[in-house]
């Protein structure tokens, strides 16, 4: 519901990120990392960023998310399984000390940025 | 480092001497990659701008000794309703502020303005219609509230059970809100909502014998959800089971006065 905000903020980070030497180069892709648990739906959230970058720096940048599944450890008995139904309980020992490990990341990983010399190339028009 | 409730939440934001920006390009690293692309590390939150804000946030709490709530539910669960019924028992023995959040209207403020205590409406009308209450915006309401006589300051977030759970606005404690009318399956269908809070209300218990909603089959879930989670069974319309809650809320604003939470 809102992907367009988190787009935004995405494109902020992404503008920030680009050194200051690189002023004027094109972003080709971003690499995001997301949880499954995190409220943000992958798909909404490239055609929010599709919008949001249009003339700008990240214009037509392919936004590759990786999904990141939910894992959990258990407080008690130590054990780690993945999370892929609405139950934290230990299938192990029944303990709900559960301590989650991953499935709420929303986060920027990297930026790809087009290089100069294969930048001048990669468009034979 | 992560926590059911604090997942990730301040990876980077611990103690940051710099400032809100302590990431600026500190050290770009840029790696070349063999797809003729350069690749620019850059491993930042998206919602980093969100937390630097809820870390001031939380942190002018602190000074203030004041006991933050944010409550959260789906539209029509009875968020207000239980805070003026509350907030009639709380005062004047604790000083409580309200800051209410919906897209448009002013009907929650004028509801909570007869409790006496100072009510902060916000209309994210003007924040592009947002389906959650953002730390700035919290911020900003801050202004028109006396924070040095306030003991509790309870966030009635917009009703939504999806995206009000990823924002942190500095608050110490999330509860929400389920009333029976809503179904047992809610809590299943939006986990991050219930993994999220600290407290859950079933609310309009009252209406529980003109319906066939299985409690326990409801609390069987909330349970397998977020295991050891408090739950107050109550209707904010007949009074019945307020009493605990509001002992667990007066508890939770003692121990912050303490220094303690």
């Amino acid at each position: 519901m809102h992907e367009m905000g988190i787009a935004m903020e995405i494109l902020d980070i992404v503008q920030d990120s680009i050194p200051a030497d690189m002023a004027g180069v094109r972003v080709r892709r971003v690499n995001l990392k997301v949880g499954r648990l995190s409220a943000v739906v992958p798909d909404s959230l490239r055609f929010c960023f599709q919008v949001a970058a249009d003339k700008t720096a990240a214009a037509g940048a392919e936004l590759a998310i990786e999904e990141i599944d939910v894992t959990a450890r258990c407080g008690d008995c130590l054990h780690e399984w993945t999370i892929d139904t609405p139950d934290f309980v230990c299938p192990a020992c029944n303990s709900g000390r559960t301590e989650m490990l991953s499935g709420r990341e929303l986060e920027i990983v990297s930026i790809e940025i087009a290089d100069e010399e294969d930048g001048t190339h990669a468009d034979p028009r | 480092m992560l926590t059911p409730d604090k997942t990730l939440r301040h990876r980077h934001h611990q103690e940051g001497p710099q400032g809100p920006h302590p990431h600026k390009r500190h050290e770009t690293a840029v790696e070349r990659r063999p797809s003729g692309t350069r690749e620019i590390k850059v491993v930042r939150r998206v919602l980093d701008a969100n937390d630097t804000m809820a870390a001031r946030n939380r942190e002018l709490f602190a000074a203030k000794k004041i006991f933050v709530l944010n409550m959260m539910s789906s539209p029509g669960s009875g968020k207000t309703t239980i805070l003026e019924k509350s907030l009639a028992q709380l005062m004047p023995g604790l000083r409580c502020a309200v800051i209410v959040g919906d897209i448009c209207t002013t009907q929650d403020a004028d509801r909570l303005a007869a409790s006496a205590a100072p009510v902060v409406q916000i209309n994210t009308d003007e924040f592009g219609g947002d389906c959650h209450l953002a730390a700035h915006v919290i911020e900003k309401a801050l202004g028109g509230i006396d924070l040095d006589a306030v003991d509790l300051l309870i966030v009635e977030n917009i009703g939504n059970l999806v995206c009000p759970a990823e924002f942190d606005i500095g608050e110490d404690k999330r509860v929400v809100v389920l009333s029976v009318t809503e179904g047992e399956d809610k809590p299943a269908k939006y986990p991050l909502m219930f993994r999220a809070c600290d407290a859950l209300l079933l609310n309009k218990i009252d209406l529980l014998p003109y319906l066939d909603y299985d409690t326990a089959l409801a609390l069987r879930s909330i349970d397998q959800i977020h295991p050891g989670m408090p739950v107050f069974q109550l209707s904010a319309k007949s009074g019945e089971g307020l009493e605990p809650w509001l002992a667990w809320l007066r508890e939770q604003v003692e121990s912050k006065k303490g220094g303690g939470a």
